[in-house]
């Protein structure tokens, strides 16, 4: 039918940047936390965790913005199932700032210790996160189901990392008393990073029923 | 009898698996494969369509996609005006109600109509509600008469109002009143299936609350079916909405699904403003 613009897409088209800007402060937190931790750089890890503020502003900006389309446009069909979507993204991705921050966190206190020769593949279990992120992100905007259930595949190899990683740093700290506290703030680390993918499988989740209407949440492969 | 997951045969595009979340219902009226004329203008095409017994069912669709013609032919309203013509059935418990030998006005005593603007004839409220008793014979003596207009009364929600006013104008009545009398009108006569034209449209919230809240308490012993212009209204009280376009079904299903995931691209449209 016609294209032209209803008084709904304008509110639309606000909240679908909203979200956009939250998410991509959310990437930047993941991004520079995990550059923190590889660089040993404590000021960067401070300014990750002053700009939470931020996005949690972002968050309530997402919240009333939806209140305020359900109230006054009272949207149906796709429009309602792309609102629905944004109510329960939104505080998914601040949920993924507030992982970086975590993160962040413990970078602070790893930096007052000497490094540890190596960090295992904590920075490819990061780059594949940020990837999923960002994949994610990407998908909510072209309203993409086929690129949000592909996103949510990538889970697997974050907890596959997450396992490897995990078993490694039990090794090391088992093996050398001394590594234990740095090794248990990585094993923090690769937790808070695996929460990350877990909420970007919800985002997903919610981008499949924004563009088709189905619900896949709890279901598993290879039923999606 | 035909199931009720069967229904979306005359869609303009391929009908999909029936939802096998769907349950069957009990079918109250059968629309099959019905077409309406205006002269030679065919305003309805082939609709098939079945409404589920003691469920509340939704006509929806932009001005002149045939939806009161199809309200209206459910109980014949439509042979009153000149030079119209009906192709196909409509079953009413089975029985097409277009057969030649179908008394009209007991097919009307069975299915009862409550129009847009309320129009309660220039009597008191109590010979309002009677006047369909008295001349279809259906008491036998003044104190069931009294018995069956307190009854109809009660059920339209509106006995508390008027039990002490009975004998004045229902003209005096507001708006919303009327309606529910016109409601209580309808019901005198123990219809079957009530078939109601915008109710509400010419009410404010107050009053349309109260239409909607009775209709929500009426389906325990009607079958309903509403044409309502304000989709709002339909998705707060309908249980199941038909969406036609230019005279044709386009989509069939459970109010809440047709709402949020709409099958066809044409109501998906529709709903969300897009034309209409």
């Amino acid at each position: 039918m016609t294209d032209h613009l209803r008084p709904i897409d304008h509110d639309l088209n606000r909240l679908r940047d909203k979200l956009l800007m939250l998410g991509g402060r959310a990437e930047t937190a993941i991004a520079q936390a995990i550059r923190a931790l590889v660089e040993r750089d404590s000021e960067l890890a401070e300014q990750v965790i002053r700009d939470d503020d931020k996005i949690d502003q972002l968050e309530n900006e997402v919240d009333e913005l939806c209140i305020d389309i359900l109230v006054l446009r009272q949207p149906t069909a796709s429009d309602l199932r792309f609102v629905i979507a944004a109510v329960k993204t939104a505080p998914a991705i601040e949920r993924i700032a507030d992982h970086a921050v975590n993160i962040a966190r413990h970078v602070l206190r790893l930096n007052q210790e000497p490094q540890l020769k190596v960090y295992f593949d904590i920075p490819e279990m990061a780059r594949i996160v940020q990837q999923m992120l960002l994949d994610g992100l990407d998908a909510f905007t072209s309203h993409d189901a086929e690129k949000a259930l592909e996103t949510i595949r990538h889970d697997d190899h974050a907890d596959a990392l997450y396992k490897r990683i995990y078993d490694e740093l039990i090794h090391l700290m088992a093996t050398d008393s001394s590594t234990v506290r740095r090794g248990a703030e990585l094993l923090f680390i690769i937790k808070h990073l695996e929460r990350i993918a877990d909420y970007v499988t919800n985002i997903c989740e919610q981008i499949v029923y924004m563009a088709r209407g189905e619900v896949i949440k709890h279901r598993e492969w290879p039923e999606l | 009898m035909v199931k009720f997951g069967t229904i979306r045969e005359t869609a303009r595009e391929p009908a999909r698996a029936p939802d096998p979340q769907t349950t069957p219902l009990p079918v109250k009226v059968q629309v099959e494969r019905f077409s309406f004329y205006y002269g030679d203008v065919r305003v309805l095409h082939e609709i098939t369509l079945g409404f589920p017994r003691n469920q509340v069912t939704a006509l929806i669709g932009p001005s002149g996609c045939g939806k009161t013609t199809l309200l209206r032919a459910i109980n014949r309203m439509n042979d009153l005006i000149p030079d119209t013509r009906a192709e196909g059935r409509i079953l009413l418990d089975g029985e097409n109600i277009y057969d030649p030998q179908v008394d009209v006005v007991r097919l009307r005593r069975r299915v009862g109509m409550v129009f847009q603007r309320s129009n309660p004839f220039p009597k008191t409220i109590f010979e309002n509600v009677a006047y369909g008793l008295r001349v279809n014979g259906l008491v036998r003596n003044r104190r069931e008469l009294q018995e069956r207009v307190e009854e109809s009364l009660r059920q339209a929600a509106l006995w508390d109002e008027v039990k002490d006013r009975l004998h004045e104008s229902a003209l005096a009545l507001s708006g919303g009143q009327q309606q529910r009398l016109c409601i209580a009108r309808a019901l005198a006569v123990r219809p079957e299936v009530l078939l109601l034209d915008e109710p509400a449209s010419a009410l404010d919230p107050i009053a349309t609350e109260k239409i909607e809240e009775l209709i929500a308490e009426l389906k325990r012993h009607y079958t309903i079916i509403i044409v309502t212009h304000n989709m709002q209204q339909a998705a707060r009280v309908s249980d199941y909405t038909a969406f036609l376009w230019m005279g044709h079904l386009v989509e069939f299903n459970q109010t809440e699904k047709l709402f949020t995931v709409p099958r066809e691209k044409l109501t998906e449209d529709y709903l969300t403003g897009r034309f209409g």
